[in-house]
């Protein structure tokens, strides 16, 4: 997996999201989830990680899950302290669940252990918009120095004893703090723009390509042509 | 002997009430070393960036590389000839990849990429930074991104170097290591610095900015 190409991955994990989302039978479900068992076995990421990211996945989902069988109407097949749980509901909470995962783990799987440049230039050669690319590149690079950023300001207000409670001062102090965040991050943006100005930037971006960057090789064309094969046994299973 | 950049009787003010600067004249001719001191606020950053056209003057004329300089146009070139390099180094790394930061200012000039890949390894070898090309700019330490941002500058291959506090915030290797770079490089320098090593260092000669004024 990890000797695929990036692109081929970013492909990989679009077409796999949208077929998995328009299924709607149970068993082409599972078989779904299958397949991206088989691209996370292939990709050798860490169990730990791959189980903790989907556990807090189905945090996120569980309410809705455990709610979803009382409140759809349909043919009751039984009955939880007065409520009646419902067949559909059943079902459909099965279809969430098993639609979620699958996903997740596909996209974990393909595009999760790549670096977010490589995904920037992988997006870049699949034909998106310059301006996009740049902008997500931009966001990767300097989110972290706006995080850097607030960071020191939090533990500047913490130095001085503030504590979060309720209250106007807090409320006030909070609103000071993205105030200034915001400041920062403009001023920060103008010298940004002065030193590429000052490195003769003129509003294009050159582009300076590297090696990495390479055709699909047998083994892309091997691993995308067999992934479609069992995507469209999928939606065959589905129908 | 003619200057590399000349300033007569600049005046500026980001707020009109308190004028940064205030008729101050500056040369910098070739082979010089020049320390600017000044206390905090004196107008020491800006003065750099008026010489390179960042900021326009309120009064005054900008002479600078034989040619007097007043639009953004005409400091296009100016800011290939005298490379500044920014307080702060992530203000100036932008790019993922260091080859690709160092390849900005070059592939900028209309150097074709496989020249600019070439000064990318010229210009990181030279500096022995040859280990970082392929890395991301945003996992760098500090002391890696200011010597990188220098790199950068440099690639550009210009006549004088602006310096803004380059040894600001790094520790005693780094700091020894940028030092002797420096001082082995031709190019003429205004240093904007409080480190009292760096002007003993490096400078030939030191001008202090005052109420707006050089003196």
């Amino acid at each position: 997996m990890n000797h695929l190409a990036s692109p081929t991955r970013v492909v990989l994990a679009l077409a796999f999201a949208v077929v998995t989302v328009s299924l709607h039978t149970l068993p082409a479900l599972g078989l779904a989830l299958g397949l991206a068992l088989a691209f996370a076995l292939a990709a050798r990421q860490p169990w730990r990680l791959v189980l903790r990211r989907l556990l807090a996945l189905e945090g996120f989902m569980l309410v809705v899950l455990l709610l979803l069988p009382f409140t759809m109407p349909g043919r009751p097949v039984a009955e939880i302290l007065g409520f009646a749980v419902s067949a559909e509901g059943l079902e459909r909470a099965g279809a969430i669940a098993l639609k979620a995962n699958a996903v997740a783990m596909a996209v974990m799987a393909l595009v999760g252990g790549m670096e977010s440049v490589t995904l920037g230039r992988a997006l870049a050669r699949l034909g998106a918009p310059e301006r996009l690319v740049h902008l997500f590149l931009f966001t990767v690079r300097y989110i972290e120095v706006l995080d850097r950023e607030y960071r020191r300001l939090r533990l500047a207000m913490r130095a001085r004893a503030f504590r979060p409670s309720t209250g106007l001062h807090c409320w006030r102090s909070i609103g000071y703090l993205f105030g200034m965040l915001m400041v920062r991050s403009l001023e920060r943006a103008e010298r940004i723009d002065a030193a590429m100005r000052c490195r003769g930037f003129a509003g294009r971006f050159p582009r300076l390509d590297t090696a990495e960057e390479r055709c699909p090789g047998a083994l892309d064309w091997l691993v995308g042509g067999t992934s479609a094969a069992a995507m469209a046994l999928v939606i065959m299973v589905g129908q | 002997m003619s200057a590399l950049i000349r300033l007569d009787g600049i005046s500026f003010a980001y707020d009109p009430a308190r004028p940064v600067l205030d008729g101050a004249d500056f040369a910098l001719a070739a082979g010089e070393r020049v320390a600017l001191l000044g206390a905090n606020g004196a107008g020491k950053t800006t003065l750099l960036h008026l010489m390179v056209g960042l900021v326009s003057p309120a009064g005054g004329r900008i002479h600078a590389f034989g040619r007097e300089r007043r639009v953004e146009k005409d400091f296009f070139e100016v800011r290939a000839r005298a490379g500044l390099l920014f307080q702060d180094a992530d203000d100036q790394l932008f790019c993922p990849t260091v080859a690709e930061d160092v390849a900005f200012g070059p592939l900028n000039l209309g150097k074709s990429p496989a020249e600019a890949r070439a000064i990318v390894h010229e210009t990181l070898d030279a500096l022995g930074l040859a280990a970082l090309e392929h890395r991301i700019t945003h996992k760098l330490s500090g002391g890696e991104r200011r010597l990188v941002s220098l790199a950068a500058v440099l690639a550009m291959r210009p006549e004088a170097l602006l310096l803004d506090e380059p040894t600001n915030a790094l520790d005693d290797a780094t700091r020894q290591r940028l030092l002797d770079i420096l001082a082995g490089l031709p190019q003429a320098m205004v240093i904007v610095s409080h480190d009292r090593e760096v002007i003993d260092r490096l400078a030939t000669r030191a001008v202090t900015l005052e109420d707006g004024r050089l003196i």
